[in-house]
């Protein structure tokens, strides 16, 4: 059961996703500082990450793209707030330009991912707080993509796993 | 960007009509039954023209429609709307679900292939 719970909070523009994974919490927090791990994951396998600039720790960036089917590229950004390794992480995620550079800094929106020990599981859970609505429209396009591609059939086995 | 139908404008007016505590009571009533403006202000501690302009504010986001029946406002869920706005948020969920998804097959890959 890897997706426990998503909560929607309108009020302050929030999306909470709960998982529960087979790892150790030290395991988990190399999904994110292992650019090669999250290059993995990040990007839906239609559209792969690539980071050519990573650097988790407070104040460091990180800078991706992601190549779409056509070639197309999709840049995006990361700048790091704050690391508690292998607990605790927050950044903030934007959308960049075709130089790999922020569109608009001041456009991101604020991830909080908290890993704690769950038993013999790690429960993750990743809050997204977005600046505007439009910002998370721009977000759900990937997703939008990721949707076409993958069978509907499968998010359901996952949902009812 | 246009996704759901939705513009970027529509979409910051439905979210901003939804940060409300007193508006989302009024779409979850008015799903259920179409509501006359007289009969919301009933229910809320606050007066007639407070309650109609938070009506107005969710009429302009498409969540709900007014219609006048003689001397009466009636509103009625603007399900369209109410529905698009739904799958942007479901559309998000996916993509995390999707990364979970990944994720769950890197740590499983990482468990068969260790110990070489």
């Amino acid at each position: 059961m890897p997706v426990l719970d998503t909560r929607l909070d309108t009020d302050d523009l929030t999306l909470t996703v709960v998982t529960e994974i087979d790892a150790t919490p030290e395991r988990a927090w190399q999904l994110w500082a292992d650019h090669r791990q999250l290059e993995q994951w990040w990007g839906p396998p239609t559209w792969p990450a690539t980071f050519h600039r990573h650097e988790l720790e407070p104040g460091g960036e990180s800078r991706y793209f992601m190549t779409g089917p056509d070639g197309s590229k999709g840049h995006g950004w990361f700048s790091i707030v704050e690391t508690d390794a292998p607990n605790r992480l927050v950044f903030k995620d934007g959308f960049a330009g075709e130089d790999g550079e922020p569109t608009d800094p001041e456009d991101y929106g604020t991830v909080t991912v908290t890993i704690e020990p769950a038993g013999e599981r790690t429960r993750m859970s990743v809050q997204t707080r977005f600046r505007s609505a439009e910002q998370l429209k721009a977000m759900t396009e990937m997703g939008m993509a990721e949707g076409m591609t993958e069978a509907m059939g499968q998010i359901d086995a996952l949902v009812a796993a | 960007m246009v996704v759901h139908g939705l513009s970027d404008d529509d979409a910051d007016r439905i979210f901003h009509a939804l940060a409300d505590r007193t508006r989302r009571d009024i779409v979850t009533r008015v799903l259920d039954a179409e509501q006359s403006v007289s009969d919301l202000a009933e229910r809320y501690s606050m007066s007639f023209a407070a309650v109609q302009k938070h009506v107005a504010v969710l009429e302009r986001a498409g969540l709900v429609r007014k219609v006048r029946r003689g001397r009466e406002q009636i509103v009625h869920a603007g399900l369209d709307v109410i529905h698009q706005a739904k799958s942007l948020l479901e559309s998000y969920e996916h993509l995390w679900r999707h990364r979970v998804a990944r994720i769950d097959a890197l740590l499983a890959e990482n468990d068969t292939t260790r110990g070489d």
